[in-house]
């Protein structure tokens, strides 16, 4: 059958689970169009000529959110063959509310009525048959959880061809309906008449606006709903919806067959400890702990690990097979070769005269810890050699000599080794070499580093979604950030933005305010994420001794940035938006269904890596292209060794430095460096040696450690960024608010610190304070109060 | 007038009239506060607000200053 079938219903009354349980892999996962709502389409498992399209979770069809209006207008507007209306059987009343303004719609229904388990575990049951006549559509008692009724369901479909019978309101309130068809809806189809005279009964502009309708016949109709409000006392809108909830509860009487035993249910007794006034934030601080400690400590980072420095590094062994007798080996090696009594005497006392670096070069030698001593020493050697203690020479020769890994055990090379031998072999030219592997093999490697971490975190998140946790969250944490614009759920993408920004932005999604989402979105990459922590490490280590307020600062920075772009936006018009109250359902607990979490999992984990890994891989590859292409002597050309001054890189650098002279770092490095740090955070080092890092003032050095940590973040999560905003625009506005403020932070720090430590200029001063003027004023001021419009009729 | 807001754990009460207008009328409304309904009131968040109240039969979450709109008896 060729049809087209949407499907609709309430939050948490298992639509999802029945979406899946009805197109199975065939799903195609997008967003509704300029908005940041998840679309979800796909084909019938068991007839492929039938599309399923979801449509988003809502409790009403009224005008004030974008869910309910991109629902509504769906049925509207394209008119499916068959509406399947999803309702919870453990919670009626409510999910039927929704049905009585499903049925206004004219378009053929079946209600699906889910959680059959449940109830029958509960003791309760309905009278299916009696929907027939109370609803005028069949209903068909399923559970999607454990995929009995489908095909029933599937059978009814098939049969639906009649719209249901729309509800009949009190007389009073019929008689205008009446009135309003026969004044101003005779030229409409009939199945559109019911739904446009309710809808202009309750004053809804958006439904009626499209209806033209004269002046005169408006004001017509205006006195008609204002005498029924009089007499009510009450406005036509809650006169509706009382009346259909009125009508619910009384069919609730019909339906009902046992209502089964009243008692407190699971969850009612899990939520006495889980938001329990005293057990509720160490339970949350509790969980999230958990969540970043599997995630992001141990299992994500060991995977990130191998896949960084074993599959796209030199190699690894296999299951590793052959990593202790190297590690023996090696290290015996090194305490013959390179830790002689000689050379620690000259390392301990480069520590000792508090060469950046030295202690932690010292320190694994000390351990005997060989691989904590290479990556120390590569990065520290040529800066303690500098200061004059000669320990690279003798080092650099050893190392040369030193065991090889690949001679022990099994030893797997890593791709860029495969790859780099595979193109020697066939003679390819060298810059296609040099493209291939540290542009493009590189740029994967820097994507699916992310992999494991991500996959990880998903996969946490999706079990605690599932289970009914996240409302809980929002619940005990709304009090604290509400006050600074944020819903209760921001607090999850940026708990998991200190590992890594792409997920937490992603996981903004559990956000329903669309202003709320936008905001967390902005505002999850201004907490450090693991790979901003070297970068952090690295100043605190060669500009102020390690000094341990520097990293917790980072963190404090970020936190502030998070506060105050909730307290500035949220009193711009761009985001005050109809004011809705925080009223939110807690569904029931329940066991996630492993095949739910699995392909939550996937599908965010597949969207990460053709998204961010399509820009990552692309700007590799350009960056890759502007470090060795450049001007040697005037003349344009291509080498592997160019210098980074003299790279088409370095000159853009140089060209643009000159942005960042009033924040103090105004270096080509540094410049590369920042513009590096698009591409990943981490090459915000790699840019720099050590050397470079001690070349700039501790003031300048920590205003580059501002505005690194604020400014745009790397391309994987400005591509998650776009994913979720869905609009080029709002990216755009996102990348440009947060170098914007970047900017703004570390140049009042750089200009104040210059003028306390007698440096100032009065210029930079000058700047700094008016600019230090202008957040002052967006962060204070009084919030711009949007009219409260009363929906009034239009005409045009 | 005695609101949600002033009501005490482990209460119930009837609603008598819903105050407010608009999105934020027609948003409690939706969620099932309608005039008559019956209501309890379980617990507060940990940080005092928002408030776990019972209504047709499920669990729904209101911050106090909506609360504060729904006239009850």
């Amino acid at each position: 059958m060729n049809i087209r079938i949407a499907l609709a219903g309430n939050p948490n009354s298992g639509k999802t689970t029945l979406f899946n349980a009805l197109t199975g892999s065939s799903q195609h996962v997008g967003n509704w169009p300029g908005v940041t709502v998840e679309k979800k389409e796909g084909r019938l498992k068991k007839d492929s000529g039938a599309v399923l399209v979801d449509l988003p979770g809502v409790y009403s069809l009224s005008p004030y959110t974008q869910e309910e209006v991109i629902a509504r207008d769906y049925l509207l507007q394209e008119r499916p063959d068959v509406l399947i209306n999803i309702v919870d059987g453990t919670n009626l009343e409510r999910n039927l509310y929704l049905t009585t303004q499903l049925a206004e719609l004219g378009i053929p229904m079946v209600i699906a009525v889910n959680r059959a388990d449940i109830m029958q575990k509960r003791g309760e049951s309905l009278h299916i048959d009696k929907f027939q006549s109370l609803f005028g559509c069949e209903a068909v008692s399923i559970s999607a959880l454990k995929e009995t009724g489908m095909d029933a369901l599937m059978e009814a479909v098939g049969r639906a061809k009649k719209a249901p019978k729309p509800l009949r309101f009190s007389p009073a309130v019929e008689e205008v309906l009446h009135k309003i068809e026969q004044t101003a809806l005779k030229e409409l189809p009939d199945w559109q008449k019911r739904w446009a005279s309710v809808k202009l009964f309750e004053r809804d502009e958006t439904a009626t606006v499209g209806l033209f309708l004269p002046e005169d016949t408006l004001q017509r109709i205006e006195t008609e709903i204002a005498q029924v409000e009089e007499e009510r006392a009450d406005d036509s809108e809650s006169i509706i919806t009382g009346e259909r909830y009125d009508a619910v509860t009384d069919k609730m009487e019909q339906l009902a067959k046992s209502r089964g035993r009243v008692s407190m249910t699971m969850s009612d007794k899990i939520d006495r400890i889980v938001t329990n006034r005293w057990l509720g934030l160490p339970i949350f601080a509790l969980i999230m702990m958990l969540v970043y400690y599997v995630s992001i400590t141990t299992v994500g980072t060991a995977m990130t690990d191998w896949v960084n420095d074993g599959l796209f590094g030199d190699g690894w062994h296999l299951f590793g097979n052959g990593t202790a007798a190297y590690e023996e080996a090696v290290t015996g090696y090194a305490e013959e070769h390179i830790w002689t009594p000689d050379w620690m005497r000259e390392a301990e006392a480069a520590a000792a005269a508090e060469i950046a670096g030295a202690e932690d070069v010292v320190g694994a030698a000390q351990e005997k810890d060989f691989g904590a001593f290479e990556e120390a020493y590569e990065m520290y050697a040529p800066g303690i050699d500098e200061a004059g203690f000669s320990l690279t020479e003798p080092t650099d020769a050893a190392l040369e000599e030193a065991p090889d890994p690949a001679d022990y055990g099994q030893w797997i090379p890593g791709i860029p080794v495969v790859i780099g031998n595979a193109l020697e072999a066939v003679n390819a030219a060298a810059w296609l070499q040099g493209m291939i592997v540290d542009g493009i093999v590189a740029g994967v490697g820097a994507v699916l580093g992310f992999l494991p971490q991500m996959l990880t975190l998903f996969l946490c998140l999706a079990i605690l979604e599932e289970c009914g946790y996240m409302a809980r969250v929002a619940f005990v944490m709304d009090r604290v950030f509400r006050r600074f614009g944020l819903s209760g759920k921001s607090f999850i993408p940026i708990l998991i933005g200190t590992g890594c920004a792409v997920p937490g932005i992603m996981a903004s999604r559990t956000i329903e305010s669309e202003n709320d989402r936008r905001m967390t979105i902005l505002t999850t990459s201004f907490i450090p994420c693991s790979a901003k922590i070297p970068i952090i490490a690295l100043i605190a280590a060669a500009l102020f001794g390690g000094a341990w307020w520097v990293a917790p600062s980072a963190y404090f920075i970020g936190m502030g940035a998070i506060i105050l772009t909730g307290i500035m936006l949220k009193k711009t018009r761009l985001f005050s938006g109809h004011p809705t109250p925080f009223v939110m359902e807690f569904p029931e607990y329940h066991w996630p269904a492993p095949a739910s979490v699995l392909r939550t999992m996937g599908e965010r984990g597949g969207s990460f890596i053709k998204r961010a890994g399509t820009i990552i891989l692309l700007s590799s590859v350009v960056i890759w292209a502007g470090s060795k292409l450049g001007f040697v002597d005037g003349q344009f050309m291509f080498s592997n060794d160019m210098a980074l001054e003299q790279s088409l890189l370095g000159i853009a650098g140089n060209a643009v430095s000159g942005i960042f002279v009033p924040l103090g770092f105004g270096t080509i490095k540094a410049t590369v460096a920042t513009v590096m740090g698009l591409v990943a955070k981490e090459e915000v080092v790699a840019v720099f040696g050590i050397l470079d890092f001690t070349g700039l003032t501790a003031i300048a050095a920590y205003s580059f450690l501002i505005f690194n940590l604020l400014c745009a973040p790397c391309f994987a999560a400005i591509g998650a960024i776009r994913r979720e905003m869905n609009s080029a625009k709002w990216t755009a506005f996102a990348i440009l608010y947060q170098c914007g403020l970047a900017y703004a932070v570390s140049l009042i720090f750089y200009q104040f610190a210059m003028l306390f430590t007698g440096q100032g200029n009065a210029i930079g001063v000058i700047a700094a304070l008016a600019v230090l003027a202008v957040l002052a004023y967006y962060t204070f001021r009084p919030a711009e109060r949007t009219p409260h419009l009363k929906p009034a009729l239009q005409s045009k | 007038m005695k609101t949600l807001k002033e009501t005490g754990i482990g209460e119930t009460v009837r609603v008598v009239r819903v105050h407010g207008a608009g999105a934020v009328k027609r948003r409690m409304m939706d969620m099932g506060l309608t005039k008559g309904t019956e209501v309890y009131l379980r617990k507060f968040a940990p940080l005092g607000d928002p408030m776990e109240v019972r209504v047709r039969g499920y669990e729904l979450s209101v911050r106090k200053a909506d609360a504060a709109l729904i006239e009850v008896e």
